[in-house]
Order: structure tokens, then C-alpha cells, then sequence
């Protein structure tokens, strides 16, 4: 009888939240058992897992679960310490301002963009956007604070904050492609960050294809304009 | 006031998650000023402080700012770690808690302010959400002393503040916390016992009257 897996991974393959454990993962060069997900159609083992919320991406670590993205990604970080870089930095003032921004990251910026995924032509998601564009402004102003003249928020290495943002990284890049905008266009620092990210040979090995993405966001367009969005968390 | 040394506290009185933070300093023995903020007036210092919500509470430690109530609790317990940790050590446990804090953060105010603020339908569903709230919290909790076990926690500090206000959600919502979860009451009261939570928590006749403002502010019977 072959010797289950230790750690295992239920998610979907498009989904941010997903693709932010996976990068902690590939970080700590943590090996797992991925479990794709089928959109619509929840497995046992996901609603076992997480009876709370229901949602992906769930890491299930000798047996027990543990949800919700950003709270994974510092349990990888806790249980892998010794291995790979840290991905939160080890002083409190640090740790509370990629903390903060993180959150920043889950309470503004998804409802953005969950309008630019829903305008139903093109001027919509346009105008949806720029607003989208405006709720990164913060981020990109404190992007010097935090980065201390390094290529990333986390300083030399990917860190928390780069991995909550990044992981929006190729929905941006779908946006891009459907409404011909630049998202970054107005915002050199975060442009420069993007681009960093985006080459990172983890972020590469684990990013979905962006066309991949434009497809799957026409798929599921008129679904989000029936309320409540389907989110994944 | 860079370079101030000592911790400040911009806050609002009745806030539960002002509270969180108050009850967290007073757990770790940390000397701090309070200063209380007019919300319709925001101060100078408050819209210094934290520009991008401009919301308490922060927590100006040397002048260093920190927003956001259970990443200033975090804070807190990382600085001050020497003296009654609220984060277990176990990284499965930590996860777990910061999991169930995060759920308080996402359910209990929301379904609060919708069960002042709304009427028919709209607050029956809020109620009903807050009782299924509450019930997952009781089943978290079980029979444990505090959700953190035999140590008060940073579970216990996320939801403790929300039970000087479970007066208000009963009379807006027309039911019975102690009913529908008597865990969670019996909790409440072994919580209250301690100094920290005791000094800090207002009334809960106080917060309804409070409530009663803001329902005559937002224009609710």
C-alpha cells in the first residue's frame, strides 16, 4: 500500500488564492499531491475540509486542514522555518506592515476587480479598471518603505506581501489583454515589482497561462453578474 | 512625532476592536496613552497615522504606526513576546486560531451592524447569520476553559469585545444569545473575570444606547 502523501493541496487552477500557496510551497520546496478542483462541483474532500467556508485553496498537512490563502502561507512559513528564505520578515514592525498591506490586498483590491471581470463590454471593464488602478496607488507608494530599494516588497527575496499581490499578477495581465489598458502604466514601482515577479523561476513554474485566464474569465462572466460572486478564497 | 518613545493608542471608546487592542496591552503589562478620537472630526494625527483607512484603532509604537486591530495584536504579542503569549507555538494551532479570528472579523460586526441597521428580512437574515456564527464559535470552543485552552488567547481576544454588545444584537434582533449558545455566554462571563477584559469592556446598556444614536443618526426606528 503506497504511503499517502503528507501534504496535499485541493485548489483551482485559476484561482489567486490557489496560486499564492503554491508559490509557498515552491519556495520551502515543500513536494505535495495536488487536487484540482472542478469549478461548480465541490468534492467530498473539500467539503470536509472546509465545512466553514466551503472554498479552495484548502492544505491538508498529515491529515489536518488548514484554509483561507493568507493564513497558509504563514503556516508553510511556521512548519518550514529552517528551509528556503523567510516569508515573513522576523521583526514585528516588518512582519505588521506586510501584514497590513496583505490585508489591504484581500479587503480592496478582489472587489475591484471582480467589477472588471463582470463589466459586460468593454467601456465597463474599462472604467472598471481604472478604479481597480486607483486602489493600487497606496501600494505603489509604499512600495519603496517596504522593498528598502530591493526589487521586491520582501526586500531581496519574495516575501508575504509579494506573494498576496503577485499571485493577482496574471489576472491583471488577462485584464490587460481584454481592455488593452496598462495597468501598471502609472505606476513605475509596481510595474518594475510585476516584472521581477513575473521572471522569478518559482512564480513562472506555478503561474497559469495568462490566455488560459482571458478565456476562463469570459467563461465565468455571467456568473459573477448573478450575486453572490462565486469567490474562492 | 517621530522619534517619540513610549506607545500611544488612538482609539474610540465603544469600539470592540479598540478593545481588542486594550485588553492585548493590559495582558502583556504594557504602559501606553490613550487617546480618544472624534470619528466625524478625524484628528490630524489619526489622518497621519493611518491614510489609507483613516479608521481606529493604531497603535503608535516610537512613532511607528500600526493599523489594522489583529495585526496590532499580532504586534503586540511578536514585541512583547517574553510575557503571556496569545499565538500558540504550534504552527497548526497558530493557523487555527488566526483562522477562527479571521471568521470573527468576517462574520460578527457585519451581521451586528445588519441587524441594527436593517429591517424585515434583511434582519432576520443577519440574525440568522449571527446565530450561525456564534454556534460554529461555540463548536470551537467545546469545552475548553478559554479558546486558547487553559491560557486566555487571540481567539479570545478577538471575540470578547463582542460580548458587551451581544445586549444590543438580542434587543435589535428580538433573541437570546445565552439560549441559542450558552457556551458562549458562559465564556463571556469567565473572560469578564479577568482584569483586562473587566476594565475595558463598557456596559452593555451603554453600547445599546449607544446603538440607539447611531439608529437615530442612519435614520432606522
Amino acid at each position: 500500500m503506497a504511503a499517502e502523501r503528507e501534504v496535499k493541496l485541493l485548489g483551482l487552477w485559476a484561482s489567486p488564492f490557489v496560486i499564492r500557496a503554491k508559490i509557498a510551497l515552491a519556495l520551502k520546496g515543500v513536494e505535495y499531491e495536488y487536487f484540482e478542483e472542478t469549478f461548480g462541483n465541490k468534492s467530498e474532500l473539500l467539503l470536509k475540509s472546509n465545512p466553514v467556508y466551503k472554498k479552495v485553496p484548502v492544505l491538508i498537512h498529515n491529515g489536518k486542514p488548514i484554509c483561507e490563502s493568507l493564513i497558509i502561507v504563514q503556516y508553510i512559513d511556521d512548519v518550514w522555518s529552517g528551509v528556503g528564505p523567510s516569508i515573513i520578515p522576523s521583526d514585528p514592525f516588518d512582519a505588521a506592515m506586510v501584514r497590513f498591506w496583505s490585508h489591504y490586498v484581500d479587503d480592496k483590491w478582489f472587489a475591484s476587480y471582480y467589477e472588471v471581470v463582470k463589466g459586460e463590454t468593454r467601456e465597463a471593464k474599462i472604467d472598471a479598471s481604472r478604479e481597480a488602478m486607483a486602489v493600487l496607488q497606496p501600494l505603489e507608494e509604499a512600495f519603496e518603505k517596504q522593498s528598502k530599494g530591493k526589487h521586491f516588497f520582501g526586500g531581496e527575496t519574495i516575501g508575504f506581501l509579494d506573494i498576496a499581490l503577485g499571485s493577482c499578477l496574471v489576472w491583471i495581465k488577462a485584464a490587460e489583454k481584454i481592455t488593452g489598458l496598462e495597468f501598471f502604466d502609472k505606476l513605475p514601482n509596481l510595474s518594475a515589482w510585476a516584472e521581477c515577479f513575473w521572471a522569478h523561476d518559482v512564480v513562472k513554474a506555478v503561474m497559469p497561462e495568462v490566455d488560459a485566464v482571458v478565456d476562463f474569465a469570459k467563461k465565468i462572466q455571467a456568473k459573477f453578474n448573478s450575486p453572490p460572486p462565486p469567490t474562492t478564497n | 512625532m517621530a522619534g517619540e518613545k513610549g506607545v500611544v493608542l488612538l482609539d474610540f471608546w465603544v469600539s470592540p476592536f479598540g478593545q481588542r487592542v486594550r485588553i492585548a496591552l493590559q495582558e502583556k503589562c504594557v504602559e501606553y496613552e490613550y487617546k480618544e478620537q472624534d470619528l466625524a472630526n478625524k484628528s490630524e494625527l489619526l489622518l497621519k497615522y493611518n491614510p489609507v483607512h483613516k479608521k481606529i484603532p493604531v497603535l503608535v509604537h516610537d512613532g511607528k504606526p500600526v493599523c489594522e486591530s489583529l495585526v496590532i495584536v499580532q504586534y503586540i504579542d511578536e514585541f512583547w513576546s517574553h510575557k503571556s503569549p496569545l499565538l500558540p507555538s504550534d504552527p497548526y494551532c497558530r493557523a487555527n486560531a488566526r483562522f477562527w479570528a479571521d471568521f470573527i472579523d468576517k462574520k460578527i460586526y457585519d451581521c451586528g451592524t445588519r441587524l441594527w441597521k436593517l429591517k424585515g428580512e434583511g434582519k432576520e437574515e443577519a440574525k440568522k447569520e449571527m446565530i450561525e456564527a456564534l454556534k460554529l464559535l461555540e463548536g470551537e470552543l467545546g469545552e475548553k476553559k478559554y479558546f486558547g485552552g487553559e491560557s486566555f488567547g487571540f481567539v479570545d481576544v478577538a471575540l470578547v469585545p463582542f460580548v458587551s454588545w451581544f445586549y444590543a444584537y438580542e434587543t435589535c434582533g428580538n433573541f437570546s444569545v445565552e439560549k441559542e449558545c450558552p457556551k458562549i455566554v458562559a465564556w463571556g462571563k469567565r473572560c469578564m473575570e479577568r482584569e483586562s477584559v473587566s476594565k475595558t469592556l463598557e456596559d452593555p446598556k451603554k453600547v445599546y444606547e449607544f446603538v440607539l444614536v447611531l439608529k437615530k443618526r442612519f435614520g432606522v426606528e
